[in-house]
């Protein structure tokens, strides 16, 4: 029961705060309703069980990227441009059949699939350091060798990017 | 009780707001921060179903989207700051034309 009015109570607050990234005016607003949308989804994990991917959540994706976003928001001027009326409009419109389009596939897709309650399966470890350790440099240890690659290419295209030229300086 | 149709449908609600926001923001810096939206989404329906099968496969395909999508972000925020640089603004229609 208790169960039933934290996950009602978490995803309101994360569902509002994901409202709040897509409707907010100013881009730090965004920012930061998505920072409290990644709170409750961390909550949400914790309450399934997956303790590591919600400490990573908070550590690398709150921590980490949305600061790197609040930095480029610093630097940039980033008022929104005054659009037309008409084209912000056909914009949401088109957006929100397209929400409700999706919503509407889920729902005829998650009916046929059955009722199944979310009770703690038999052979269920909790998901902690220890277990995804155990997994991940054994079986799974290729693609974390190649994930480090990606990230390394992904800091040298960065620097590469974003870099002046030299005779400008 | 809690099933699991509970946790598929709070992603997906999350996943169509995120997919609105994609569609109708016009800064590029917004439209970034609806697709990390949508990625988080996705990390929700998969721990869902790891605790439903009772595997951890699901939370380690969860660590690799987070690290994916901090690479994404990287190079993303990269581009938008080149393209802050050369034409101006970060309007998503300000790039009309193959050169300017």
């Amino acid at each position: 029961m208790s169960d039933a009015i934290w996950f009602y109570t978490l995803t309101t607050f994360m569902v509002g705060s994901a409202l709040g990234v897509v409707l907010a005016r100013k881009p730090i607003y965004a920012v930061l309703s998505l920072v409290a949308t990644l709170f409750g989804m961390a909550s949400l994990f914790i309450l399934l069980g997956a303790f590591f991917v919600a400490a990573i959540q908070i550590l690398v994706y709150a921590g980490a990227i949305l600061v790197l976003f609040l930095f480029v928001v610093m630097l940039l001027d980033l008022s929104d441009e005054a659009a037309p009326q008409k084209r912000t409009l056909t914009l949401r419109a088109i957006g929100f059949v397209f929400g409700a389009a999706f919503i509407s596939k889920l729902y005829f897709a998650l009916s046929f699939f059955p009722n199944s309650p979310l009770a703690i399966h038999e052979s269920m470890k909790y998901g902690t350091a220890r277990e995804i350790g155990k997994l991940l440099f054994t079986v799974y240890w290729l693609p974390f060798e190649l994930s480090s690659m990606l990230v390394l290419v992904g800091i040298i295209g960065a620097v590469v990017l974003a870099k002046r030229k030299l005779d400008e300086s | 009780m809690i099933t699991l149709n509970h946790y598929l449908i709070a992603s997906g609600l999350l996943f169509a707001i995120g997919l609105v926001g994609v569609v109708s923001r016009r800064n590029t810096l917004m439209i970034l921060l609806s697709v990390e939206l949508m990625l988080n989404a996705a990390n929700l329906s998969f721990v869902a179903f790891s605790r439903y099968l009772g595997h951890s496969t699901g939370q380690i395909f969860v660590f690799f989207i987070m690290l994916v999508a901090a690479a994404e972000v990287t190079v993303g925020l990269a581009i938008l700051i080149v393209m802050a640089r050369a034409v101006g603004k970060t309007d998503a229609d300000a790039l009309k034309s193959l050169r300017w």
